[in-house]
């Protein structure tokens, strides 16, 4: 891990210059949240392909439908509670269900929203859009991985919801060496005891929580899972057949998310034991993101703790 | 007989196959909305025999005019309109709302050549017109986009978020009618939530509003005309309409928003249209 950090919307405003510059048909989106999404960066180079259509959630995504419809490759912004909440039936009906060519990049996923609180925290996103037939949904890392999957989601044909948060977190990746291919999770660490399956922002939460269990002699492996729909199943099976023990991470509702995800498919393929480390079914609040992170239990020690009593379980069985 | 007097003899004859083809889908799927599909006749007539520029035999050709049903269960008068017109073969309209059938309860863009977007979810088809007329624009191409909207429709809120937009981006390549049939599923128009006034809303609104007969083709297509002829702002034409127009029985009867005609209830009705089509 580096000692830079840069924020996943960051990475997110500069890969939209790149693909505006390369392809015409980009055109991009926003609901009076182009500051803090950071579509204002498309905005100044491309002001005829950008709609601020104000604060109109619905309207957004309507729109971006029927740009879609006539061929173009519309990026739809705002903040992941109203993309997926507030105007769920416009991306389940007008996007989703004819599987149009739209991006839904949601910036301000999770508690680290940190001080704006509960009505501005989504923890259901990833559950609301994964539960969409042909809906692809991205969770990146940090702002390497990022940038790879803004450029993939422009190439696939398709629905793609990207989770994107508002603070600084590690980069992770090296963008010579780091390559993004949809559906398939990354090995980030071998290990034989135990799997974290861990996605987001979790994911060098996990990486630091694999060197303190590494001091108290247990191996685990850490598997980056950027997209999680489609899950990488194959991935996930190996892993539990490898290490027999598996814990989630995730900065959403254990409800729904990468732990349901990881769950579904072990226990209708190879049943281990599995340790959810997420929100619990509860609203947020306001506060520090790092406060908050900790109030949670998103922590490394989080994870850590996460290992040792999924380790038990399994010594139990 | 003048050109104009031709072709909207040309357009009523028209307009008797597609009621009559609208009351037999409906009999033979057994449910459905024949009101809201009866009062859009004409406009949807007019559209896709006099105004619009497509090509049936390439539905996806890029510089065609598009028509967004926004009222998404009067796909009735759509699919009817789409057969006669050669985009997919007149006997899919009997297999209408079956399992495995082309032609949904609701229209399909994804399975059906000549949708344009899928609708049904009310209050959402003027947005992605608003796209439509947004790409046709960034394309420079010279398409023009045509909305039908139910007046019971406009109760949601994201109509209006559509509406502001339009007027916004000056979307003159975007036309709106209004199927002001009065009705909706649990009465009249105006005493479940009325949307009135509705030509002083859309005028606060920014737009261009003409008031038509629904059912004078004439009075459709001059508006169309007009529309055309408008810079800067979208158009709407408020278009006064009978539900269920053209059954003698169904008429302003708000039962016949969601219920299939019987085959009994058919053959009377496709009597009252002229008999164009056996039962």
């Amino acid at each position: 891990m580096r000692k830079e950090k840069m924020a996943t919307r960051d990475a997110y405003g500069k890969t939209l210059i790149e693909l505006g510059r390369q392809n015409r048909d980009i055109v991009v989106l926003d609901a009076d949240l182009s500051k803090s999404t950071r579509t204002e960066y498309f905005a100044k180079e491309f002001p005829e392909r950008f709609f601020n259509v104000g604060i109109a959630e619905q309207n957004l995504m309507g729109i971006a439908a029927g740009l879609a419809a006539s061929g173009k490759i519309p990026f739809a912004s705002t903040f992941a509670v109203f993309a997926t909440g507030r105007a769920y039936d416009q991306v389940r009906n007008t996007i989703a269900y004819p599987g149009l060519n739209v991006k839904i990049a949601a910036s301000h996923a999770g508690i680290t929203v940190g001080e704006d609180g509960a009505s501005h925290q989504t923890f259901e996103d990833i559950s609301l859009m994964r539960g969409l037939p042909g809906m692809t949904v991205i969770v990146p890392a940090d702002a390497v991985e990022t940038r790879f999957a803004v450029k993939k989601a422009a190439e696939v044909k398709g629905p793609v919801y990207i989770r994107l948060g508002r603070p600084k977190v590690p980069v992770i990746f090296d963008e010579t060496d780091y390559s993004f291919e949809l559906g398939k999770g990354i090995i980030l660490r071998e290990g034989k005891d135990a799997t974290i399956f861990a996605t987001g922002i979790m994911v060098s939460r996990a990486l630091e929580a694999a060197d303190v269990l590494a001091d108290k002699d247990v191996d685990v492996k850490v598997v980056n899972i950027h997209t999680i729909k489609p899950i990488d199943e194959d991935l996930i099976i190996r892993c539990a057949k490898q290490t027999g023990a598996v814990v989630t991470a995730e900065e959403h509702s254990i409800i729904g998310g990468l732990g349901s995800a990881v769950s579904e498919v072990l226990a209708e393929n190879y049943p281990v034991v599995i340790k959810r480390i997420g929100i619990q079914d509860e609203f947020g609040m306001s506060g520090d993101a790092g406060e908050l992170l900790v109030h949670y239990k998103l922590t490394s020690k989080d994870i850590v703790e996460g290992v040792e009593s999924c380790l038990k379980m399994k010594k139990a069985l | 007989m003048s050109s104009i007097e031709e072709t909207i003899k040309k357009l009523e004859q028209k307009t008797k196959i597609i009621r009559s083809y609208i009351i037999k889908m409906l009999a033979e799927a057994g449910s459905g909305h024949p009101g809201g599909s009866l009062s859009a006749v004409e406009i949807v007539t007019a559209l896709y025999f006099h105004v619009m520029n497509i090509k049936p035999e390439e539905p996806y050709w890029p510089d065609r005019d598009r028509f967004v049903l926004s009222k998404g269960h009067a796909a009735p008068v759509l699919y009817a309109a789409l057969a006669e017109k050669g985009f997919f073969p007149v006997e899919e309209l009997w297999k209408l709302r079956k399992t495995g059938a082309m032609l949904q309860g609701h229209p399909d863009m994804k399975g059906t050549p000549g949708v344009e977007i899928s609708t049904g979810s009310l209050g959402q088809g003027l947005s992605a017109a608003n796209g439509m007329a947004l790409a046709a624009r960034l394309d420079g191409r010279k398409s023009r986009i045509y909305v039908l909207l139910g007046d019971g429709e406009v109760e949601e809120g994201q109509v209006w978020e559509a509406a502001m937009a339009a007027a916004y981006y000056k979307l003159d390549n975007l036309m709106v009618f209004v199927d002001h049939n009065h009705l909706q599923i649990d009465g009249h128009v105006e005493e479940v939530m009325s949307p009135e006034p509705l030509k002083d809303k859309f005028n606060a609104f920014g737009w261009h509003v003409v008031e038509i007969d629904g059912h004078n083709l004439e009075e459709i297509i001059q508006a169309v005309e007009t529309a055309k002829g408008i810079k800067g702002k979208p158009t709407v034409a408020i278009a006064e309409t009978i539900k269920g127009k053209g059954v003698s029985f169904m008429e302003n009867q708000v039962d016949w928003h969601g219920k299939a005609p019987s085959r009994e209830q058919m053959k009377k009705a496709l009597e009252e249209l002229g008999g164009v089509l056996d039962a």
